[in-house]
This record gives C-alpha cells, structure tokens and sequence, in this order.
C-alpha cells in the first residue's frame, strides 16, 4: 500500500473537538484535508520531520494517533479517527515510514563519506515499502559478508547504484535467510528419564511426580500400552490428571517392590491394573518381529529380543525372584527390559516434529504416524522378498565361474614429474641438434699427461689474482637470480597454491575488489539495455562512469612495475576486455540513437 | 628445494663438512681441451674449461668455505677412470710446507692429484686408445668413499668435541653434512643416451639412497655439453641443488654463491632449481 486516505479528525491538542477531514498518508508526506474547504487547517508534512509516534491503548474513549515533530519544531500532530481499526492501520503505516526513514538515516551517519544529501532522492526514488524486518534483515547480511558490505559501500554509497537495485539481484539471499529454520530433528535424549523419579517429601507422605510434556511423549514412545490406554481412558473415563495419578501410582507400586500391594490395588482398580500388566502391544511386535527373521542370518532380530518373556535373564528389578502369581500376571519389568526398550525408542528417533504442547495432541499424533507406519508394512511383500534374498545368499561359491574381471592396476604418481620431465626431454631434442658430435679418440698416455701438465701450471703460476673478473661475477649473480625468481619453477607445484596467493595482499585483495565490482556493474549494464526510460539512461550513465573509473585504476595497476607483473596484467587483461566490450556497445547504441534523433531533426516537419 | 628429501633435522648452526668429488677423468679433460682448441665457434665459448682454470676456481672455493666457519670441515675426493681416492682432508695436522707461490694446502692438494694420477694409470688395463666418449669415470666409487667419510666423521666429531670439553654438547648437528659433488662435464654430447655409464647405474642410486636416508643432500655441478641424469636424481632425491653453469668464467661465483650455503641457510635460501628432472636410467 502506498498510500492510505482516512477520515479522521485533526485537533492540537486532546481536549479539541477536532477538525473533520480527509488524512492522506504516502511514503514520504502526509496531507490532511479539512472537509470544510474554508477552513486554514491544511497540511502538508514531510515525514522526515515526524520524529515518533504515539497511540492511544486500544479501547480507550478515543482513537489517537499522535505524531510527534522533531524537537526542533516542536509540538505534534494528534488525530482523531473513528474507529480504532482505522487507527491502527494509520499507526501500522507511520510506524513502517519511521522505521525505513530511521535506518536510511543511521546508514547516512556511519559513512561520512557520503557527503551530498542523497537520502531524499533516494527516498523519493524508491518506489518499495521497506519493513523495518526487512532491513534488519539486509543490515545483518552486510554485517556478516564483508565483502558484500564492500560492495555495497562501493557502489550504493557512491550513488552509482540504489539500494533497490542493489538488492535486487539478491532476493535469493534475502529470501533463504529468513527460513533458515533448524531442520535438524532432535532425538530422544539417552537418559532414562522416562523413569520418573518423584521427589519425596520428608515430612509428609506424599511424593510428587513431575511430568512434563517431553516426558509424556517419551512415555508414549517406549510403552505403547500406555498410550493405548491414554487414548482410551482420557476424556472418557478419567481426567488427564486422574490418569497420570494412577500411572505414577503404578510405577511408585513398582518402585517399592512391593508385589502383594501391587496385586491388591490392581484388584480393586483395573485401570491401575493396566500399567501394571505386561505391555501387551509390545509383546505383540516382539513376536512379529521375531517371525520376520531372515534366516540368512540377518541380525535384525532373534528370539532373544522377545525380551518380555524371558524371565531368567537379566537383572530383576527387585532383587528376589519370587515366583509369578499366574493370574495377576503383572509385568516383572527388569532392568535390562527397561534399558532395552529405552534403547529401541531412542534410535529409532523421534516420530513427531510438532512442539509438544499437550499431552492429547501428542498421544494423538503419535498414534497416527504409528497408523502411517504400520500400513506401510504388508507382510505378502516381505515376506517374497526375504525369500529372495534367502535363495540369494545360499549360493554355493565354490560352484560358481570365477568372477575375474579385467582391471587397470592404480598407479598414483605426480603427473607434473612427467610433463617436467618431457619439458627436458623437449629441451633435449632441441639442444641436441645444435652441437655436433665429435668423438675423440685419444692415446692414454696423452691424456694422463695433459692433465699432470695442468696441474704442473697451477703449480708454477700459482693461483690466479683475482679468481674471478668482477664483471663476470656479476653477470653470474644476476643470470642466477633471475633464474631463481623466475616464477616459471613455482607455477603449478602446488596444487593448493594459486597465481593469487603468491601476490602481496594488498594487490590481491585490490584487483578481488575491482573484479566483483565489475561484476556487479556490468550485470546491470547489460541487463539495462535496451534504454526504453529516461530511469534507464540515467542509470547507464551513473554506471558508466563508474566503470570508467575502474578501468583507470585497473590501468594503473597493470602498469606498476613489480615481480608479478605479468601475472597481474594476465589477470587484469580479461577484466579490461569485459569493460571495454560494454564502452564499445554504449557508444555504438549512442551513435545510433543520435544518427536517430539527427534524422528526426533533419526530417522534422512541423 | 623439493620437498620429496626435505630434511626434517633442525640445524641450529652453520657449520658444515663438505665433501667435494672431483671429477679427474683424463680423457674427458683432455677431449674438451682439444675440442676447444679445434673449432672454437663449434662449442660454446665457455662450455669447457681447462682443468687448470677448474682449480684455479676450486681450490680458492676450499679454501673459502675454511675461512666461513672456525668448525667446516672440507674433504676433496677425485674420480679417476680406474679408482679414487682421498686427496685432502682439512681436518688433517702435519707438516705443510708451502712452496713457492702456492700456499700450503694447495701444494699438498696438487701434489696428492700428482700421486693419484700416476696411481690411476698404472691401474688401468685399457687398451692404449680410448675413445674419450666411451670412458666414464666411476662416480658411484666415489659416492661411496664420499659417503663413508661423511657418516664416519660424523661420529669421530662428535667425539672429538665432547672429549674436548666444549660446552655444548648438544650440538649434534655438528655433523651437520653437506657433501657437495662436482662432476665435471662428462660425456661428448650424445643425442640419445646419458653421458653417465650405464653399468653404475645400480650402485650410483644406491649410494643416492643412502644418502637420502642419511639426509645428506648432494649438490651438482656439471660442466660439459650435456646434462647428467644421475646427477639430476641425485640431487633431487636428496634435495640438494643441480646447476649447470652458463658463464663458466665465474666458476668460483657460481660455486660460492650456490653450494658454500650450509644447511641451515637453506631453509630460507631459494636457490636455483633446474626445470625438470630426467629420470631414465640409461
């Protein structure tokens, strides 16, 4: 919405009746209209000079909104309206122009560089509403991404480009932080906390059980008969609280060890008698579990997880092993059935995303993603499969062909010592030819006594006085460093290494800045032509200079003489080719134009 | 430096011993000296060098490397066609007389070459006439002999110093080794083919790699037409230098300049590398 026209009344102060009218709110002013025409009461204010604003509660006698001046002017601006919906979306409005001025302003303050009041063209010239969301948002990216914030203090702040365009090309950026919510799926914590320990008081007798909605789902998660009987009972039969009393009831029973109490409350109640009873849906998937066994010894499951029945194993709970009253059949739940169950619903990793909020919407849902996953489980297709994948292993090796297949063996050598090694190779062949191959067949003798005669003349002449000509030192001191600092020996050495580290930093992180100012600045050359609007040309020829002026610090930083100055000009070469294309296109489409509009004036008949 | 034979030792001082293989092969001296004198403007101007002109840079070179560091050690190793054998030794005392206008160690250095020479012809068993192309001189003798001073006189240093008394003892990088080779330019150029014999080739790398695992990197100085590709492997598995002169006037430049650096120079030194390494073993 770019503008907002709203009856209301307009008075100085509270206490007036008000001035009837017509409030007229666009991004930049607002006007306010009296509906007798002959009334002085006009205005027109710019909303830069609105400092705040106020508003009265919702529900209050009147709708106000009040609009404070800057201190300067002092006073405000207080209206009056219908209704407080009317209110409130004037309030919304006022409150969004504040909040877009007021950054723009703070951006204004932290780059002094910026001399020239630019902020009013920008603000007349953008178009967008601008929630304050959303600049936080664009501040936050700039704060972040240095680089960016280069960039954008580069181009925007030199008033090459505006912030609208800036951002423009960047909605993928803007749009993928804000629903960068975390995915990850937390699981059931390890601990068994699912074993509720009450904190007792001392004084009294009473034992308190804190339960929380967490808890509740991981109870549901390991005991399935207690979700069942959770679905079944609550509302129907008792409160939630009634049933999380007799369930805390039940593992306090069990707690105690007291087995007789046990059978003697479960007698009178039977939903207390459920918990205590053996989780029957477990015992269930145990022994379907156990059916699906593959016996191509597939260790998914062997009789043994049907730990429920086992009543010799493990560590009882209680200590004693007293026989099972057969009738009350209550669950002798051990430590390790504890554990292992725990263990089960643990990895098999959380059901539910949702947040846990209350205990009917968690058992609800974690009864239908059990329904979702059971269906899903058709007993005729796995059971075809197993018996595929049974044929399968039972094959007998020994009477099968041999499986050889051809094969490259690996071979990891460093591929540069070859062509290294071709470069002298190449050298070779062409130094080879040069010199002529003259063999010499020399006598024995001669040769012993040519070489006894040298050293006969260094014995007579002495060592020479210098050992070297100072010149011909030289000329070996500088034939060697050139040598040493030829870079030829250091390109391609090292994989990790590139051209660009080997610059000084500061070249480096120069010619990184001009190359993703270019970048930016070509985009939106480029993607300005054809120039339909005068917008278009304007903007052509803020970016053209802006271009302009990178190319001459690009020429400079050809020019400097250095070590690496043939890598850098082979970087830069690419860079001034790109600029140059885009000055070719514009000033072939400025010829056109005014061969164009040379015609029509030649032509113009009025 | 490669970093294939990076040394990982620390060196915590400059001091170095270095032994230097002299490459005595007549023939090849003598080819080089007559191809000189034949056509000039065939050969490069500076391609050969006399073996006068070859000690006149390389005993000054000794003789520098003394004056660098109280404690180097300088060993001088000549390959002949038939044997080598220890020339000088700087650590050696005795009597030095210097005679005429050549100072005491160089006497004592001709003249051993003198004894070595003679020695070495009434070793051979060749025929009277060589082809100069076809004699290599045994370079993996003196690897070996080289190799033997060094990892022998490591442990007597060592000695030598703690029954001295010195106070750091714990200078074990006394025996800190460079041992430098020169191989004079070998074979007349040949197209194809390794200026080094062939028949060495096993016993040359070995004495590479013991080298390598003793990480004592050898240096090579080649003069000659041709490039030497043991050499080149040699230095470049023990991670030492390979250069072959261009200006071969300023011998004693290239050689003060390049191989007097001690090891622990060369951890911040760059010094020359060549651009590829022939790896064949012909």
């Amino acid at each position: 919405m770019a503008v907002i026209t709203m009856l209301a009344k307009y008075k100085t102060t509270v206490k007036e009746p008000g001035i009837p009218g017509v409030l007229k709110m666009m991004e930049d002013v607002f006007s306010f209209t009296p509906n007798d025409p002959r009334s002085a009461k006009k205005l027109k204010v710019d909303f830069r000079n609105i400092k705040g604003h106020k508003f009265s509660k919702d529900g209050s006698k009147q709708a106000l909104l009040n609009l404070t001046q800057v201190p300067e002017k002092g006073g405000g601006y207080i209206f009056e309206f219908n209704n407080f919906a009317d209110r409130n979306v004037c309030r919304d409005f006022v409150g969004k122009v504040l909040g877009k001025f007021q950054t723009l302003t703070s951006e204004q303050t932290d780059q002094p560089s910026s001399g020239k009041v630019t902020a009013s063209e920008k603000a007349t010239a953008s178009i967008e509403q601008l929630s304050t969301k959303e600049m936080e948002h664009r501040m936050k990216l700039l704060r972040e991404d240095s680089e960016l914030q280069k960039l954008h203090k580069e181009l925007v702040f030199g008033n090459v480009l505006t912030e609208s365009e800036f951002w423009a090309t960047r909605k993928a950026l803007l749009d993928d932080d804000s629903d960068r919510t975390l995915k990850q799926r937390t699981g059931f914590k390890s601990a068994m906390l699912a074993d509720i320990r009450p904190s007792t008081d001392g004084q009294t007798n009473k034992v308190t059980f804190s339960l929380t909605p967490e808890i509740i789902h991981q109870i549901f998660s390991e005991k399935p008969a207690v979700h069942r009987a959770f679905l079944n009972f609550v509302p129907v039969k008792m409160t939630e609280k009634d049933f999380w009393t007799k369930y805390c009831r039940a593992e306090y029973l069990h707690r105690t060890k007291n087995s007789v109490a046990a059978a003697a409350e479960a007698a009178e109640d039977e939903e207390l008698a459920v918990f205590l009873k053996h989780d029957d849906i477990l015992a269930n998937e145990a022994r379907r579990k156990i059916r699906r066994v593959d016996p191509t010894v597939d260790m998914v499951a062997d009789f043994s997880d049907d730990y429920i029945h086992l009543s010799v194993h493990g560590i009882l709970q209680d200590g004693n092993k007293e026989t099972i009253d057969s009738e009350n059949d209550f669950a002798k739940r051990t430590l390790a059935h504890d554990v292992n169950r725990h263990a089960t619903v643990v990895l098999e990793g959380r059901a539910l995303d949702i947040e846990l909020r209350d205990t009917r919407a968690v058992a609800e849902a974690l009864a239908r993603s059990k329904e979702a996953s059971s269906v899903d489980t058709s007993d005729e297709n796995a059971n075809l499969g197993r018996q595929e994948r049974a044929v399968r292993m039972t094959e007998l090796e020994d009477l099968q062909a041999s499986h050889s297949l051809p094969y490259a063996s690996l071979c990891i050598k460093d591929p540069r010592e070859y062509f290294d090694f071709q470069q002298v190779n190449a050298l070779k062949a062409l130094g080879g030819t040069g010199s002529r191959t003259i063999d010499y067949s020399l006598n024995t003798e001669d040769a012993y006594y040519y070489l006894l005669q040298q050293i006969s003349e260094v014995k007579l002449q002495g060592v020479h006085n210098p050992v070297v000509q100072s010149d011909t030192a030289l000329k070996v001191l500088t034939g060697l460093t050139q040598q040493i600092s030829s870079t030829r020996y250091n390109l391609g050495k090292n994989p990790q290494e590139s051209v660009l580290d080997r610059f000084p930093k500061r070249t480096k992180d120069e010619i990184m800045l001009h190359w993703m100012s270019i970048q930016e600045l070509l985009r939106h050359f480029w993607s300005s032509y054809p120039i339909t609007t005068a917008y278009l040309y304007n903007k052509v020829l803020r970016l053209k200079s802006a271009m302009a002026d990178i190319y001459q610090k690009l020429k400079a930083i050809k020019d400097v003489q250095s070590d690496f100055r043939h890598q850098i000009s082979l970087l830069i070469q690419p860079m001034l080719q790109s600029l140059d294309a885009a000055f070719a296109h514009y000033d072939a489409e400025e010829h056109k134009h005014s061969t164009k509009n040379g015609a029509r004036l030649n032509g113009f008949v009025q | 430096m490669n970093s294939a034979s990076a040394p990982s030792k620390l060196y915590s001082n400059d001091v170095s011993l270095l032994v230097v293989l002299l490459d005595a092969n007549p023939f090849f001296w003598a080819s080089s000296a007559a191809a000189s004198g034949d056509s000039a403007s065939q050969h490069h101007p500076t391609a050969v060098l006399s073996f006068s002109k070859l000690l006149n840079h390389v005993i000054p070179f000794l003789s520098s490397l003394l004056l660098l560091n109280q404690f180097n050690q300088v060993v001088l190793i000549t390959t002949g066609v038939n044997s080598c054998s220890y020339i000088y030794d700087s650590e050696e005392g005795g009597a030095e007389s210097a005679t005429g206008k050549v100072p005491a160690a160089c006497s004592k250095i001709l003249l051993r070459l003198e004894e070595f020479l003679t020695k070495d012809r009434l070793l051979g068993k060749d025929p009277d006439k060589a082809v100069a192309s076809s004699v290599s001189s045994l370079l993996s003798g003196s690897l070996s002999l080289a190799l033997c001073c060094i990892l022998n006189s490591s442990t007597k240093c060592f000695f030598f110093h703690s029954y001295a008394g010195m106070v750091d003892l714990l200078a074990l990088d006394f025996g800190v080794d460079i041992q430098r080779i020169f191989r004079s330019g070998t074979r007349h150029p040949q197209p194809r083919g390794s200026p080094d014999g062939p028949e060495q080739y096993v016993a040359v790398m070995n004495a590479i790699f013991t080298a390598q695992r003793s990480m004592i990197p050898i240096d090579s100085c080649v003069m000659g037409v041709q490039h030497s590709a043991f050499l080149q492997q040699a230095s470049y598995i023990t991670g030492g230098v390979y250069l072959k002169p261009q200006h071969l006037d300023g011998l004693f430049q290239y050689l003060s300049s390049v191989f007097a650096t001690d090891l622990q120079s060369r951890s911040f030194l760059q010094l020359p590398r060549p651009a590829g390494v022939d790896f064949r073993a012909s």
